[in-house]
């Protein structure tokens, strides 16, 4: 990313025109805009959150906390569907993730040998389920007759590789390991499986930091899909079908609200509870990806720009 | 997106010029030789070159990375079992399928799962939204990462630069259902940010969720919201790669910051945009089914159902499921789709000389 600001810095040198001072000025004023823009729904869901029921039921929160409350985040901790559909979700992720790396480097090595006879063939194979696929319910069927509806498995087993990240992770390895270095492993006596535990798997880190991320949050934490149509039992339910019972489909166990006698105040916690689990929900990723975010874009730009 | 251009792209040529090879072998034989000689003109020349001592060395080559295919047989064992049995099932679109008497033993119906879409009431009303809906997104999606993209590249503070990056990229994160769950909060009609500015101006807060009008522009807009800093990765990284002796060279001969975006960036930026544009139009029926589905209430189902939400019901949901149908619907949509895709990719290559292959 560095390399990008390059040209600036020489640049600077010469006296800018007025005609550019001008401009640079609307450019800052556009980006501004399209940063608030960006944070106003999230700063109002954040303070939403931290204000008090009445307040929230009222139409009165904008974009600061008005009468200051956490009832709404003390009432989710008392909600056991939401740790359940958190502990869930963070067992999908962590062994889904684990497979799919696991699965996407034993094939992506392979087949960034180009001495391997049908590598073109077999990475075709792979490419052609991005453009074309039997569809969701002959895919139903046959996750349907390996016994898989209803289990654990059926959140794992179905997402095995993505064709996509397949392609980064050759296009890595042709990129990074060069032929010679094989070779030189095959001269020293280590046969392929050597190579690649001693060799690949050593250089492989980067990528498998990119394809880690990749898998946790596109393919497990975030889509509810494949649970919604694979799972029944409310107890494997992950976070984001929980999370879609209360936010979209209004349904809240009513045991939460019981205390509260008056019609509005429940409602009014019904709303904020709402707004706090939001919050709740988005922390973890929110959290991470500053950290990571530089991986994203290595694995967006690997293959892109060489 | 790109590297498709490297990678998806790659196979995908690979086939191409195999068949060219196929018919340009063919064409000037099939004139003057009978049918029977085609067939053996036809075998990809690869194999027909192999000798004896060739297709020993073959075998040695494979035989010499076994182990290589040790590590390749579970992934595809995964991609037969899961990928390519879906495909084999597909035949059910032309079968009427009943669960008593499996893929193979249900009797063959041919298009007749076909013609009943076609004949459905739902039919148009489906098509229509799932296009209007997919090049709304597409069109009004398309330019806004390459502006951002643009300015941000002018943009010459660092800590200015990265917080905005971070800030934009940074819904990008957020699930799907979350994004929706802000939505109908966002825009609650009493409780939401629109009602309480309403409320501090005394006007009548707007009911944006439950007006079919709407539907389509919270959907497209708040998708825009969501991806514009995570789309305009790519372009920067483009821009970061044209030639910094350009800009000097323009600044030189004088040109201003917007000339030389207009000349110099752009035009870099082209043949990435185009392919894009190829990528996300081949794919335009998939609209991002998730929150669509997300989004459909009584109010908006009039401009709401799209094909994969319709194929999602008629299958899974309804009383009667009627497997055969759902998966004559969803057989269509990714033949048309996959037409598309070339067709498009055929376009843009006439237009621009730039495609995907």
């Amino acid at each position: 990313m560095a390399s990008m600001t390059s040209y600036d810095s020489n640049i600077n040198k010469v006296n800018e025109s007025a005609v550019d001072r001008v401009f640079m000025l609307g450019n800052t004023a556009f980006l501004l805009i399209i940063t608030t823009i960006i944070l106003l729904p999230l700063v109002f869901i954040v303070a939403a959150s931290f204000s008090s029921a009445e307040a929230v039921i009222a139409g009165k929160v904008t974009l600061w906390p008005v009468d200051f409350s956490l009832l709404g985040y003390e009432t989710i901790f008392e909600h056991k569907k939401v740790w359940n559909g958190f502990a869930n979700s963070l067992f999908y992720t962590f062994f889904g993730t684990i497979f799919n790396v696991f699965m996407t480097i034993i094939a992506a090595y392979p087949l960034s040998r180009r001495d391997l006879v049908g590598w073109r063939a077999i990475t075709f194979a792979f490419i052609f389920t991005m453009l074309f696929s039997g569809g969701l319910i002959p895919t139903y069927m046959v996750v349907k007759d390996l016994g898989l509806l209803n289990t654990r498995l059926a959140m794992i087993l179905p997402t095995g590789i993505g064709p996509f990240n397949l392609l980064i992770a050759i296009t890595f390895f042709r990129t990074t390991i060069p032929p010679e270095l094989i070779e030189a492993a095959r001269i020293d006596g280590a046969n392929d499986f050597r190579t690649f535990r001693s060799i690949v798997l050593p250089l492989a880190r980067p990528i498998i930091a990119v394809l880690v991320l990749f898998y946790a949050v596109n393919t497990h934490w975030n889509p509810y899909f494949p649970a919604l149509i694979y799972l029944k039992d409310q107890e494997l339910f992950p976070l984001q079908l929980v999370l879609r019972e209360i936010l979209i489909q209004n349904s809240i166990d009513a045991s939460m609200l019981i205390d509260i006698e008056d019609l509005v105040a429940r409602e009014g916690l019904r709303e904020l509870l709402k707004y706090s689990l939001i919050v709740v929900a988005s922390i973890p990723v929110m959290l991470i990806y500053p950290f990571v975010q530089r991986h994203f874009v290595k694995g967006m730009m690997i293959g892109s720009v060489k | 997106m790109l590297y498709f251009r490297l990678l998806l792209v790659r196979p995908v040529a690979v086939l191409v010029q195999f068949k060219k090879r196929e018919t340009m072998q063919v064409e000037p034989t099939s004139d003057i030789t009978p049918a029977s000689d085609a067939l053996e003109v036809r075998l990809p020349h690869r194999l027909r070159l192999l000798n004896q001592e060739e297709r020993a060395k073959l075998w040695l080559r494979i035989r010499r990375n076994w182990q290589l295919y040790v590590l390749l047989f579970l992934p595809l064992l995964w991609l037969v079992v899961f990928r390519y049995a879906p495909m084999y099932g597909a035949q059910i679109a032309f079968r009427d399928y009943s669960p008593a008497f499996g893929i193979e033993g249900s009797p063959w119906v041919g298009f007749a799962n076909f013609e009943r879409f076609f004949n459905s009431f739902y039919f148009k009303p489906v098509i229509i939204n799932t296009l209007v809906l997919s090049f709304y997104s597409l069109i009004a999606g398309f330019p806004i990462p390459i502006i951002l993209a643009l300015s941000l590249n002018q943009v010459k503070t660092r800590l200015f630069r990265n917080s905005v990056q971070m800030i934009t990229y940074a819904p990008h994160f957020i699930s799907t259902v979350v994004i929706v769950g802000m939505l109908f909060q966002f825009l609650h009609p009493r409780v939401g940010f629109t009602a309480s500015l309403a409320n501090l101006f005394g006007m009548a807060p707007p009911n944006a969720m439950g007006d079919p009008g709407a539907f389509r522009h919270i959907f497209v807009w708040s998708g825009i919201w969501q991806e514009m800093g995570f789309n305009a990765i790519i372009f920067l990284a483009v821009l970061s790669t044209i030639d910094p002796a350009l800009h000097e060279a323009a600044v030189v001969d004088g040109a201003s910051r917007l000339q030389r975006i207009r000349y110099i960036d752009i035009p870099g930026l082209m043949p990435t945009a185009m392919v894009l544009l190829v990528l996300t139009t081949g794919r335009v029926l998939e609209i991002a089914f998730e929150k669509v589905y997300l989004m459909q209430s009584p109010l908006n189902l009039s401009v709401a159902e799209v094909i994969n939400t319709y194929v999602y019901k008629v299958g899974l949901l309804s009383p009667v499921l009627d497997f055969s149908y759902s998966t004559a619907i969803g057989l269509l949509k990714g033949f048309v789709g996959l037409l598309l895709l070339i067709a498009v990719n055929h376009a843009a290559r006439r237009m621009t000389g730039n495609s995907v292959w």
